[in-house]
């Protein structure tokens, strides 16, 4: 017994350790970020200050707009579901993250404040500027040179992958200690956080693996819990609206493109004879082949290429439609549109929440179906029609 | 367009971030979960399978029981019921042997005292011929000093005896 009261001490200590270690980055990050972000009013302020005496020197006519910009709800939205290379926290208050780029000269890391929010322009091998979050090369003139830009390769810990890499602890907290829970527990009953988790595996393991894969499922049952988790944990997060949620992660291309072509790759390297045989020698008349065969390979391609988009799509669209309805009371500049919007919001999130679910859901399981059709035995009608 | 177009950072950091789970996670918690899981589920099979199996053994020992319990009461009834027989017989045979033996030994008493009587008789006949002849003697003797009575007494006796 005090055994394991020790072990729930030394459990909670170190629980305990890791909170006050987060917290204390998190707010060693935000106090460095004080003087910056000072800074960085003081220069957007003159930045503004001078743009203002150009346009005055050219027309004069432009001084309506000065001091309240009108505000562009596309443009706002379309900044939120990017990628970034601050994560904005509060206020002018926001976390630089470091940029890491490989040019020609080779790798450069510097932090993100250097840019200033795409107002400064950093000199490293090159000199840098941020253009609509993308790094850029600036000639000595301030202009884009687009012809060294495609040799910067940026590798940047942009807001994305940070959310990946807290994606990445956060699951691997949660299953470590589940996965604990079942080594001290054994076969015995489920307790706490595993007793929570663990229909979810058996879920994933009676719904998604056995229909689609059969006798075959264990061999791909550490990918396809760990898809779920990975797409489920992601878009959950990215739908708490402050730090450390928010980011579009599963909403952006990139991250559902590496998952598409890993569930491709599993799909083809684990391709029997039967599965190739149906895409070079379907059952169809001889004439047909010219037809059929291109059709069958594309079809390879299309499948995850449908995975990819719905993520995607889906996850994207439900940012969007949240901003938009946030966006709406800026739109207005009505308290009142407000306050009818708010529960609009509640509503849309709550059903973005299903989603989530769902999408990692449905990822998983056309997954499973795929890599289900690529190992299937034929069956023994069919190979009697041979 | 932008945002259809990936960027290789993000594909770079999230094939590894996604590598490091899936490696990391595979090892230490979805093979021992599963693997406990599979375990659980077998043993609750095999408790479920052995429940079966004791409650189907309880009840064939209930027959079992009751079998035998009905054979005994059966094997019971039927000692009881030879017991009985027997009883009867012995009681018969008892019977009728004491019967035979006290027919024979009345048989034999009867025998016995038939000819106890026939020599007591043929005692008492000697005994009374003996005694009469003494009496005779003695009354003779005394008589026949007499001549007239010795004459009355021989005619008289001549008179009782008769010819048959």
């Amino acid at each position: 017994m005090t055994h394991l009261n020790n072990l729930k001490s030394i459990n909670y200590t170190i629980k305990t350790a890791l909170l006050t270690i987060v917290f204390s980055i998190v707010s060693v990050i935000s106090f460095a970020n004080q003087p910056v972000t000072s800074e960085h009013t003081d220069s957007a302020a003159a930045t503004v200050e001078n743009e203002h005496a150009t346009a005055t020197h050219a027309e004069g006519s432009h001084e309506e707009n000065h001091g309240e910009e009108k505000f562009d709800a596309n443009k706002t939205i379309m900044e939120h579901i990017a990628d970034a290379h601050d994560w904005h926290l509060f206020g002018h208050t926001s976390i630089h993250l470091p940029v890491i780029i490989y040019t020609d000269k080779g790798l450069e890391t510097f932090s993100s404040g250097k840019f200033n929010h795409g107002h400064d322009a950093f000199k490293g091998n090159y000199t840098y500027k941020l253009v609509h979050e993308k790094i850029k090369v600036v000639n000595e003139a301030g202009e884009i040179d687009e012809e060294a830009s495609k040799k910067v390769l940026d590798f940047s810990i942009t807001k994305n992958v940070a959310t990946l890499f807290i994606a990445v602890i956060g699951l691997l907290l949660i299953f470590l200690t589940v996965a604990k829970g079942y080594s001290k527990r054994g076969i015995g009953a489920p307790k706490g956080l595993q007793s929570w988790i663990e229909p979810i595996i058996i879920f994933v393991r009676d719904d998604i693996a056995k229909p689609n894969l059969g006798d075959k499922y264990q061999k791909f049952m550490p990918y396809l819990l760990t898809v779920f988790f990975f797409i489920w944990f992601i878009n959950v997060i990215g739908l708490i609206p402050f730090f450390p949620g928010g980011a579009n992660v599963t909403g952006n291309i990139a991250v559902t493109l590496v998952l598409a072509v890993i569930t491709f790759l599993i799909t083809n390297f684990n391709g029997n004879k039967n599965y190739w045989g149906h895409i070079f020698t379907p059952h169809v008349p001889l004439w047909l082949y010219p037809l059929m065969i291109p059709v069958e390979i594309i079809g390879i391609f299309t499948k995850p290429f449908a995975l990819m988009i719905r993520l995607f799509a889906n996850i994207t669209a439900g940012h969007i439609l949240v901003l938009s309805l946030v966006c709406l009371a800026f739109i207005f500049k009505s308290y009142a549109v407000g306050a009818v919007a708010t529960p609009l919001i509640v509503f849309i999130s709550a059903i973005e929440l299903l989603v989530a679910f769902i999408q990692a859901f449905i990822f998983t399981i056309l997954s499973a179906l795929f890599i289900g059709m690529a190992v299937q035995e034929p069956e023994h009608g069919e190979e009697a029609h041979h | 367009m932008d945002l259809v177009t990936p960027s290789i950072g993000l594909i770079f950091w999230s094939s590894i971030a996604f590598f490091i789970l899936f490696f990391v996670l595979t090892k230490f918690a979805w093979k021992p979960i599963t693997k406990t899981l599979k375990e659980r589920e077998d043993s609750i099979d095999e408790a479920l399978k052995s429940a079966e199996t004791a409650r189907l053994q309880l009840e064939s020992l209930k027959t079992d029981n009751q079998r035998l319990l009905n054979e005994a009461r059966a094997e019971r009834d039927k000692l009881l019921k030879e017991a009985n027989e027997i009883k009867d017989q012995i009681l018969a045979k008892a019977k009728s042997d004491a019967k035979n033996e006290g027919d024979k030994m009345i048989t034999a008493a009867k025998e016995a005292i038939e000819m106890e009587k026939v020599n007591a008789m043929n005692q008492l006949k000697t005994q009374v011929a003996n005694l009469s002849v003494d009496l005779a003697e003695k009354i003779l003797r005394n008589k026949m000093e007499d001549r007239s009575q010795q004459e009355v007494f021989v005619n008289e006796s001549l008179k009782n005896i008769t010819l048959n």
